[in-house]
């Protein structure tokens, strides 16, 4: 019992990451029907913002201290970040060490930019061509960002910590009562999935509650209609590309401590919202999420050792063998609508 | 000639002539001079022309074709290279069995694939096919690591049993004896160039399949498959079941990959996992596009383009930059070396990436239709442009399909 509730606790990092991913790829192809290829880079810059924003904390300058002298018989160097000059030692260290949570602020501006330059830049100009031709030049931008970082950040993964009160583990067993140590989970992942599950709400709500998301909801239903209605619908599908953005970039700015970003990451995630998003049902964003978890958590069943031994290798093809059988058995996926991608 | 009209004749002598002259027309410079950087005359770069050329037609017969675009057909291209690796290690050096083995056994792979992908098609075809590749991708680095030894990559040992290896044999691959890196070099004043007999064997296969591609085009079959990218409700409303057409075209496509695979590790008898990942896919996804989707020698011309380049743009690394920008003063020298690096050397994917997408934007034909623009603004392609690319025209200018919001 407790090896099954801990094999749901560990898919769940990982599904919330493909969740949110999904989310937002249905959210730009439910509103402007195109499939977006570079969405894992945008997952992917934002890891980056938060990597480049806990740099921008801690870049310092050097003074020599003449008291003391290093091996060498030189002065010491000393490295003081400017913020701790700035604030003190206190909150300046604290700022540092709380970067990643902190670049949340800083990036959503960010990826709300790049989502919304990258629809009125590039994709605008797409609407009218065929699919193949939306999947080819998004999967060229994906290279092209990709290789940006590449060339700015270099190719090794650069590690990005948590903030030191999260970096244990809480020993979430004893608290359900089980035996003490039976079911271990870091804090962190523990946050992230807080943290995705805070924002598919807002997003649901968003969709739900607010005029705007009414008004989009009935540009997915009938697009024609609403503009009709004199309602600047491609405006309000320009923001929702960039709110789409935004939540892929969240995800990666809070995925950042749990997995060292690096510049393929994008890639390596995006083939999977993919498989994610048909599995969930093209066009369905309550299919997306769940086929996001379901996905994640599946993963990580396939990954017990019991599993293993019975089918060797079930855990690398899984997912894709998962999204075979559903394509193969219910087309349109788990709650996929009619009429969406059925040419 | 061989059934072909006049004007696929000469493209099929015109393909020839420039494979056959290949070791002088990539070689335009002599080999001490300045410029002999942009030469590609080696033996092994220019069977890899050859080779993506054939994996590059065999793909663009499945998507020019029928319109169904693969982002899984690197996993024909490892498939064949595993198999092709197994004859080395069990039978001998000789590459006919092996490449006989590598297209049989890539197209009953691509049987299985395709008769589950095709059942659907749109981006659902692509995401499949996609799902399959990564699945071998997968598999090869874990699970089956004893055929495929991992992340190593198979290659041929002295212990393998090789049975059909007499006395006598060469250790190297070869065919029937004569053996593929055999290299005979011409110095003629200045220039040197490399005649090599894999690189040979390599453009007989293009040949072939350059020829077999043509007859398909003009085949009744193709046109069906043509029928089926225009529009393929009509044709099954007509009472055609276009699943088989699209199973065979896949089929094929998928032996030109195996083929393809089976020649590479002819030339080296080594094959890795990351033969078949999907970014491998990607790449004969731009060939085929750089060069022009649809068109017969778009894919070949792209194919040549991608690995020419991609062997230029890498080698020029920053010192050969400081050397060109010397005579700037030295802080724009500094600037424009580092602007420039961005683009060759490792980041030549960049340069890549922004080619296609400029490829895809502004000329979604290619190099063909990149190639008849020009000769239609000169004036000279009018008449000719009239009386061939009529055809043809339909395919570089794909009808939208409506859009899904709408």
């Amino acid at each position: 019992m407790d090896s099954i509730l801990l094999q749901i606790l560990n898919g769940l990092d990982k599904g919330s990451a493909y969740a949110l991913i999904a989310l937002g790829l249905t959210l730009i192809f439910g509103t402007l029907g195109v499939v977006n290829f570079a969405h894992g880079a945008i997952f992917m810059i934002g890891a980056f913002t938060a990597v480049t924003f806990s740099k921008l904390l801690s870049l310092s300058f050097i003074t020599l201290d003449p008291e003391k002298k290093n091996f060498l018989g030189q002065p010491l160097e000393i490295k003081t970040a400017y913020v701790v000059d700035w604030f003190g030692p206190t909150v300046g260290n604290g700022l540092i060490d709380w970067a990643v949570p902190l670049s949340i602020l800083f990036s959503i501006p960010i990826m709300l930019f790049v989502g919304y330059a990258m629809e009125r830049g590039l994709i605008k100009h797409f609407y009218h061509r065929p699919h193949a031709d939306q999947i080819l030049v998004t999967f060229g931008l994906a290279i092209v960002l990709q290789e940006i970082i590449k060339s700015f950040f270099g190719a090794n993964p650069i590690p990005t910590p948590a903030p030191e009160m999260f970096r244990g583990s809480i020993d979430l067993g004893v608290l359900v009562g089980f035996a003490e140590n039976a079911i271990i989970y870091p804090y962190w992942r523990l946050i992230y999935f807080l943290f995705s599950a805070l924002v598919i709400g807002g997003v649901f709500a968003f969709l739900q509650f607010t005029t705007f998301g009414m008004v989009v909801r009935a540009g997915m239903a009938d697009r024609e209609t609403v503009g009709l209605l004199g309602i600047n619908i491609d405006r309000r599908f320009t923001i929702m590309f960039g709110i789409a953005a935004a939540v892929a970039g969240l995800a990666g700015v809070m995925y950042a401590p749990i997995n060292s970003p690096n510049y393929h990451m994008g890639m390596d995630f995006l083939v999977l919202s993919f498989v994610v998003v048909v599995v969930g049902g093209m066009g369905s964003l309550a299919g997306a999420v769940a086929a996001g978890f379901l996905l994640g958590i599946l993963e990580s069943f396939a990954s017990m050792n019991e599993i293993k031994s019975i089918l060797p290798g079930i855990d690398q093809i899984i997912i894709y063998l998962i999204a075979i059988i559903i394509l193969l058995t219910r087309p349109r996926g788990l709650m996929g609508r009619k009429g969406v991608m059925e040419e | 000639m061989l059934g072909l009209d006049k004007r696929d004749t000469l493209l099929l002598i015109i393909v020839s002539v420039l494979a056959i002259l290949g070791p002088f027309i990539l070689n335009p410079f002599p080999s001490n001079s300045a410029l002999a950087q942009f030469n590609a005359g080696y033996p092994d770069l220019m069977q890899r022309f050859v080779i993506f050329g054939i994996l590059a037609i065999g793909f663009n017969i499945l998507f020019g074709l029928t319109g169904y675009l693969s982002f899984g057909h690197a996993a024909f291209l490892g498939v064949g290279s595993y198999s092709a690796v197994w004859m080395f290690k069990l039978l001998s050096m000789n590459i006919l069995p092996a490449i006989i083995l590598a297209v049989v056994v890539a197209a009953v792979f691509s049987v299985v694939i395709g008769y589950i992908s095709l059942r659907r098609s749109g981006i659902y075809f692509s995401i499949l096919t996609l799902a399959f590749a990564q699945m071998s991708y997968n598999l090869a680095y874990s699970v089956l690591t004893p055929i495929t030894n991992g992340e190593t990559g198979l290659q041929v040992y002295t212990d393998d049993p090789q049975y059909l290896m007499g006395p006598n044999s060469s250790t190297v691959t070869n065919l029937f004896g004569l053996e593929m890196r055999t290299t005979h070099s011409l110095d003629l004043g200045g220039w040197e160039f490399h005649f090599n007999v894999g690189y040979y064997f390599c453009v007989v296969m293009l040949l072939l399949t350059f020829y077999l591609s043509v007859r398909i085009f003009r085949s009744p079959f193709g046109l069906m498959l043509k029928a089926i990218k225009t529009n393929q409700t009509r044709l099954n409303y007509t009472g055609i079941n276009t699943r088989p057409y699209a199973l065979t075209a896949f089929v094929i496509s998928g032996a030109y990959a195996g083929l393809a695979g089976g020649l590479l590790a002819a030339m080296d008898p080594l094959a890795g996992p990351e033969r078949m990942q999907w970014t491998a896919s990607g790449e004969v996804v731009i060939m085929t596009i750089l060069g022009g989707a649809g068109t017969l020698i778009g894919p070949v011309l792209g194919a040549g383009a991608i690995k020419y380049l991609e062997n230029i743009f890498s080698k020029i690394n920053e010192n050969v930059l400081q050397d060109w920008f010397s005579f700037l003063p030295h802080d724009v020298q500094e600037v424009v070396v580092w602007i420039f690096a961005r683009f060759t050397g490792e980041g030549w994917h960049l340069t890549l990436g922004l080619m296609f997408m400029l490829v895809i934007i502004f000329l979604p034909g290619g190099l063909v239709e990149g190639s008849q623009r020009i000769m239609r603004l000169v004036g000279i392609g009018k008449a000719k442009g009239k009386s061939s690319g009529q055809g043809e025209d339909d395919e570089h200018h794909p009808k939208a399909t409506p859009h899904v919001a709408e």
